[in-house]
């Protein structure tokens, strides 16, 4: 697997920080550490506000039936690697 | 109370689910319900957690026809799960997931089921048969169980398809689960009761919604909340479609309203109910924040205490609600809502008790005292979450979220945790009214400024 750009992940690690008004810093997100449940907690309601700043900032739709779909949450790492193959700007 | 039909459809050939784009006949669903009934394992009582919605829906008939009962839990947390064990010691569950199970005997939704060519029939169930147990949060910890008969959620899914407008050649798209009572009611009980068809999917992502409405005849009608209809308004490189817009667990800001309108160019309806009563009343939110009871529904003041009886209510149900009559001072088929009483949560749509919450939260063994706090305000705008203010040494922070998470609903987990040595309770063992206050005042203050930033 590619290594996730680090500065991509620092940017994806911000707006995760700030769409979800998150009491962390983004650098204390592990980067390979779940987003979802266990790890970093975050839950449904957290994954749509992800998707939705996700839109906006690299313009592109997330979808549940991505086979990865599980994977993309699986940790900040995953989720850059998603969005570096994905985005449109 | 006399025999009432499992379906509304008159024809074997209707459609009766949308299924991968591919329509599910009414024959080919009574089949299906008939061979599930004969295969499940001994036992009343039926944990039913089947996501797809059509594969629910003919598991939940299928006990219906076999006389079984489906327990409808607030969550499916280990705890709770142990709680309808407790309840109902013969409870299985059907998944229809490879790992969707729980700590239960499991009856597995089978991947192929044989063509049957039985005659057309639509069973008719007494009026009087319990066919499901919806839960609260009760004070005390232990989920309250709420019975629901047959009669009575036939009556009441009319009731709401006809004020609605939802008949044969609908179809019904829903963003909630079924497994809930607004999605058991106007996702899956609404279209059996019409004569409507159901999508067996359940979207998730704003782009989802778009593509599973596209899978559908037209008219369309989207089941969501103002959480969901919020983050599907918000992006706006997407048109979804439909034909009839329905929201409904906590209220919609008329602005969000309005905004969905336009955007859909249909009109939107709101529902208003609770588990205990089922839909009530609806409203049309963009022309009026007054809502409007379903035929032969009143809601009744007295005191301090607002009921709703008559429709489909076997006896009055007191509500938990803050509302105002309209029309009559007390009693009336009119009135407004404003909100909930001090100790109900709703966050995104999902109800507890901080009572419940603070019951679960004591129950961990290594907590010493630790009391959930309210945030000031939930909107599909920005979610509040719970705060917790804990006395738990030798706990780390981790822990008890994993500790919590065993026990309630993950939208209640509590944002922030905060651990202290000790909660200043009084003589009587309660918390300062002013404590709290302040509390929650630096909380928001906090959450405002972001500490990340």
């Amino acid at each position: 697997m590619p290594e996730a750009n680090p500065e991509l992940q620092n940017e994806v690690a911000s707006l995760v920080v700030s769409a979800l008004n998150l009491e962390i810093s983004p650098q204390e997100i592990q980067p390979d550490a779940p987003l979802y449940g266990e790890g970093l907690g975050l839950d449904s309601i957290d994954i749509l506000e992800v998707a939705l700043v996700v839109s906006r900032h690299f313009g592109f739709q997330l979808r549940a039936d991505n086979a990865d779909n599980v994977h993309i949450f699986s940790s900040l790492a995953n989720l850059t690697r998603h969005i570096a193959a994905n985005r449109t700007k | 109370m006399p025999f009432l039909p499992l379906i509304a459809h008159r024809h074997p050939d209707a459609v009766m689910a949308w299924r991968g784009g591919m329509p599910v006949s009414v024959r080919r669903f009574l089949g299906e319900v008939e061979y599930i009934a004969g295969q499940l394992p001994l036992g009343q009582n039926v944990l039913n957690l089947c996501g797809d919605r059509y594969r629910f829906t003919v598991a939940l008939a299928a006990c219906i026809v076999s006389g079984r009962v489906s327990l409808l839990p607030s969550t499916h947390t280990p705890e709770m799960v142990r709680q309808m064990q407790r309840i109902a010691p013969d409870v299985f569950c059907i998944v229809d997931k490879k790992d969707g199970g729980v700590d239960l005997t499991t009856f597995r939704y089978p991947e192929s089921i044989p063509p049957l060519t039985a005659n057309f029939v639509v069973p008719g169930i007494a009026g009087e048969q319990i066919v499901a147990q919806v839960f609260t949060s009760g004070s005390s910890g232990v989920p309250v169980p709420h019975v629901k008969r047959w009669g009575n959620l036939v009556r009441n899914a009319r009731a709401g398809a006809a004020r609605l407008g939802i008949g044969a050649g609908h179809a019904v798209l829903g963003t909630v689960p079924p497994q809930h009572m607004y999605g058991l009611e106007a996702t899956v009980l609404m279209p059996l009761q019409s004569g409507a068809a159901l999508h067996a999917g359940r979207p998730f992502y704003p782009a989802d919604i778009c593509t599973a409405l596209e899978e559908l005849p037209r008219p369309r009608v989207l089941v969501t909340t103002p959480y969901h209809l919020r983050v599907l308004l918000a992006d706006q490189t997407l048109s979804p479609v439909a034909d009839r817009l329905l929201s409904a667990t906590a209220p919609l800001p008329q602005d969000l309203a309005r905004e969905a309108e336009a955007r859909f160019g249909v009109s939107l309806h709101e529902i208003y109910g609770c588990t205990e009563t089922g839909q009530l009343a609806s409203r049309h939110t963009a022309a009026g924040a007054e809502w409007q009871t379903l035929p032969d529904v009143r809601v009744r003041r007295e005191g301090q205490i607002i009921w709703a009886e008559g429709g489909h209510l076997d006896k009055p149900i007191r509500l938990t609600d803050v509302i105002e009559l309209t029309g009559n001072d007390t009693a009336s088929d009119t009135f407004l809502l404003y909100g909930r009483h001090a100790d109900q949560v709703n966050i995104a749509g999902k109800r507890t008790s901080l009572a419940y919450l603070n019951h679960q939260l004591h129950t961990i063994p290594g907590v010493q005292d630790g009391v959930f706090l309210l945030p000031r305000e939930d909107s599909p705008e920005r979610v509040g979450r719970l705060a917790a203010l804990v006395v738990a040494p030798g706990f780390t922070p981790a822990a008890l979220v994993r500790a919590l998470r065993e026990r309630i609903d993950p939208v209640f987990l509590p944002r922030p945790l905060l651990f202290v040595d000790a909660l200043p309770r009084n003589a009587t063992g309660k918390l300062p009214g002013q404590f709290t206050q302040d509390l929650q005042a630096s909380l928001e203050a906090r959450s405002s400024t972001g500490m990340a930033a």
